[in-house]
């Protein structure tokens, strides 16, 4: 590791330390329906919106009625996005001329899912699939959509603790119009202009056809990328206008844009740990969880570099450089790009799974295993080191709440946070919702990791009849790009991502098939609804209850035993639910490659 | 909940057109007043024929241009319309066999270079448009650039020196050479007549 390397990384969270204050409590005004200095300018487009919808803006809801909203927005978004891409062919802009076979049905199902859950998963490359008015008008859409309902849940939860013996956590509508109108839209402008102007693309021309200086063609892919690009990092929704994400030099042209990428990842969701405290009436309670956070993802940042910096052992056996020397920058640079070296790659990757972005500017499958054993695992805390916009706040939330309960059961005391008892129905809503998320990352990365698909039979005349829909006749492990190891982390981590709502890929996996589309977009679901619902119903039943005062006897939930309690249960019940997944992956690919061992790809016998 | 449709699938329309269609049209407008060259993907001409972008690498084969990193974008490398890296792992044993094959091109094309090979000459990117080298790699091929245009190799090291970029903001990411625009210097300013190899 480098001094240099280490200055990137300092002040990178510098920067999201200092916007956390003015930018949280800039949300916190917002959500208590005070004024703000983007009020003269944008209060107009609000009310206008609540006319056109047909709500009251002063009506709350239940927490019931709250999730009815979002569960029938999410409805009509999958709706719209999986219309708009199936339709592409006959809508205009389309200059590439994409349609219906580009997207197959059960593509365009897990894209719009994917889109819609805020994960962004991506089983297909975009500059070869999707027409601009798909990448545009479906996309981008949801990138502000899912983000601004992320954040709307944070705040009813917030609500939740702040208010008492209250019947409402907010209106839905009404929180996701603010979040859209009066911190989305107007960062977004603001980031995709900064962002055109050091590179990156934003045109609806037809792809330009080049001639190299060697002769050869090259045709570029173009497109509306810059205003895409400001919502997908701001939204931390992470899906790449290109396949190669924010690694294609089209979308991430320098090292500035890649500094700027990563702090609009991490901006809202550290400075909604502040709102919190804000809104609960006691800062520090927001800075013990932005303290947390911060904890865990300094932990990370610096496991990745070092891993990635020490490199791949096998490598030097070639003769290649992989210490840092004069003019180049060593480590292992398999699937990193040159501009951004080492240390601002594995910076990245740990602040793109923190947070549930997953954009990635390195490709992850190539990481060495103990740099892609950071990734999987922030994504396994369920999404709670700075976490996705407003998905961070509740996961945090969640685990604060199981913090208080054990430690109220080793010290025999009733477990309160912020004031609230913290009773029966919240530590079982909290259960359920980490159970549900194990579930489905163990179950399916279990299912696909084992099952086999039948060749298909043949008819009387000796005809193949009933080709195999689902996948490729043989066993479902045959889609991924390495083998050993290697190759289970691939499938692991496909679920992981699906389920943590993160979308980044260790992208070896050829997912785009009917079995590997549905069940991860099964995991997509499972990831944001069997966490969000249960978090509302505690919500709704927070809100219900009296504070109660706090005596000598009170647990405090700021200071730094706090912050080590909450880690704890953090790290604990991550560790504890994964740890022989991760053993059997990247924990034994490590001492494998440290033996020099390499895997040669297990051809199956397709046609048997 | 079928209370709640009508509003939802209001805003989702709502949405569509104010973030999907306003938004990105505005700042679509906006870019292309101001930043037009940049909005239109940075390219490059000479002799008024596009010639590449800035921003992306394509593939140089012969010895009197800079060659850039291995690529696995598309089949053949640096397409621009299939960005990809190899995916390959660390265990891989394809991604040692392809490195290795590498590694004994390198030193086939540059016979004068014996130091270690710099990392990025043997490994694909991530994006496998990647348009830059490391200065060291560009150093270890000053020598067969300089035997192709039959100029002395402190010449090609000064353009080397003259055309790289160094860290952002004097922190960021790395310093590095483009090597489409190091190979337009290259023409510009040794035009040669490559030696024939007979």
């Amino acid at each position: 590791m480098t001094a240099n390397g280490i200055v990137q990384i300092a002040v990178f969270f510098l920067i999201i330390l200092a916007l956390a204050k003015p930018l949280g409590t800039f949300m916190a005004r917002l959500f208590e329906g005070k004024r703000t200095f983007l009020h003269p300018l944008l209060r107009p487009f609000e009310t206008l919106t609540y006319k056109l919808i047909g709500i009251n803006e002063a009506q709350e809801q239940r927490w019931t009625q709250y999730t009815a909203s979002l569960i029938a927005f999410s409805i009509f978004s999958f709706l719209f996005v999986y219309g708009l891409q199936r339709l592409q062919g006959v809508l205009p802009l389309n200059p590439q001329g994409f349609n219906a076979g580009n997207v197959s049905p059960d593509l365009a199902f897990n894209t719009a899912v994917s889109f819609v859950t805020n994960t962004n998963w991506q089983s297909y490359s975009g500059e070869s699939t999707l027409s601009y008015l798909v990448q545009m008008a479906a996309l981008t859409v949801q990138n502000f959509a899912s983000a601004a309902a992320g954040i709307a849940v944070a705040i009813a939860l917030t609500r939740g603790f702040a208010r008492q013996q209250a019947k409402t956590v907010g209106n839905f509508w009404v929180d996701l119009t603010r979040a859209t109108v009066y911190i989305l839209l107007p960062l977004s402008l603001l980031c995709a202009l900064v962002l055109c102007s050091q590179g990156v693309v934003q045109n609806l021309h037809p792809y330009t056809t080049a001639q190299t200086l060697e002769g050869a063609k090259q045709v570029i892919a173009q497109g509306p990328v810059a205003s895409q690009e400001a919502i997908k990092m701001l939204g931390t929704n992470g899906g790449g206008f290109f396949n190669a994400n924010s690694a294609h030099p089209f979308e991430n042209p320098t090292p500035f844009t890649n500094l700027l990428q990563m702090v609009m990842i991490f901006a809202i969701p550290a400075a909604l740990a502040y709102t919190f405290g804000c809104m609960v009436g006691d800062r520090r309670q927001g800075w013990t969880i932005f303290t947390a956070f911060s904890v865990m993802f300094l932990a990370g940042a610096l496991a990745c570099y070092w891993a990635e910096q020490k490199g791949n052992p096998n490598f030097s056996k070639l003769g290649v450089e992989t210490r840092v020397t004069a003019g180049q920058s060593g480590g292992n640079m398999e699937g990193k790009e040159t501009r951004f070296g080492i240390a601002a790659s594995a910076l990245f990757t740990t602040v793109t799974t923190d947070a549930s972005c997953g954009a990635v500017n390195n490709a992850h499958d190539s990481l060495t295993p103990l740099g892609g054993l950071v990734p999987l695992f922030n994504m396994q805390t369920g999404e709670v080191i700075f976490g996705g916009v407003g998905a961070g706040l509740y996961g945090i939330l969640l685990y604060a709440i199981l913090a208080v309960f054990i430690a109220g059961l080793m010290v025999g005391r009733t477990p309160e946070y912020v004031g609230k008892k913290i009773e029966g129905k919240e530590v079982k809503m909290a259960m359920l919702a980490m159970i549900a998320t194990a579930f489905s990352i163990l179950v399916l990365a279990a299912m696909s990791s084992v099952i086999s698909f039948p060749s298909p039979t043949k008819d009387a005349k000796g005809q193949a009849v009933a080709h195999s829909y689902w996948n490729p006749p043989g066993a479902a492990t045959a889609n991924l790009n390495n083998s050993g190891a290697h190759g289970f982390t691939e499938n692991l981590y496909a679920y992981t991502s699906g389920t943590a709502n993160n979308g980044s890929a260790f992208a070896g996996l050829n997912a785009n098939t009917p079995w590997y589309n549905l069940t991860l977009g099964l995991a997509m679901l499972m990831g944001r609804f069997f966490f969000l619902i249960p978090l509302l119903a505690a919500a709704g039943s927070l809100a219900a209850k009296k504070k109660v005062a706090e005596t000598l006897g009170t647990l405090p939930t700021h200071g730094p035993l706090f912050v080590g309690l909450l880690v704890g249960t953090v790290l604990l019940v991550g560790a504890l639910t994964f740890f022989p997944a991760l053993a059997l992956g990247p924990i034994v690919e490590h001492y494998l490659m440290l033996g020099g061992k390499l895997f040669a790809f297990a051809v199956f016998p397709i046609w048997s | 909940m079928f209370r709640q449709f009508m509003p939802a699938l209001r805003m989702t329309v709502l949405l569509t057109v104010l973030t999907g269609l306003i938004y990105p049209g505005v700042v679509t407008g906006i870019c292309q007043v101001l930043f037009k060259k940049q909005a239109d993907g940075s390219l490059l001409a000479r002799n008024g024929k596009v010639i590449g972008s800035a921003l992306l690498g394509q593939n140089f084969a012969k010895p009197e241009y800079f060659h850039p990193r291995p690529s696995a974008a598309g089949n053949d490398g640096y397409d621009a319309t299939a960005s990809s890296g190899s995916n390959l792992g660390p265990t891989s044993q394809k991604l040692f066999d392809r490195m290795k094959t590498a590694a004994e091109q390198f030193r086939k094309e540059n016979p004068e270079y014996l130091g270690t090979i710099p990392a990025d000459a043997l490994t694909a990117s991530g994006s496998g448009l990647d348009p830059d080298i490391s200065l060291a790699n560009a150093q270890a091929q000053a020598a067969r650039i300089a035997r192709a245009r039959n100029v002395p190799a402190s010449a090609i090291a000064y353009l080397i020196e003259s055309n790289s970029k160094g860290r952002d903001l004097g922190f960021l990411g790395e310093p590095r050479l483009n090597v489409l625009e190091a190979n337009l210097a290259l023409d510009r300013q040794f035009p040669a007549e490559p030696v024939q190899v007979k």
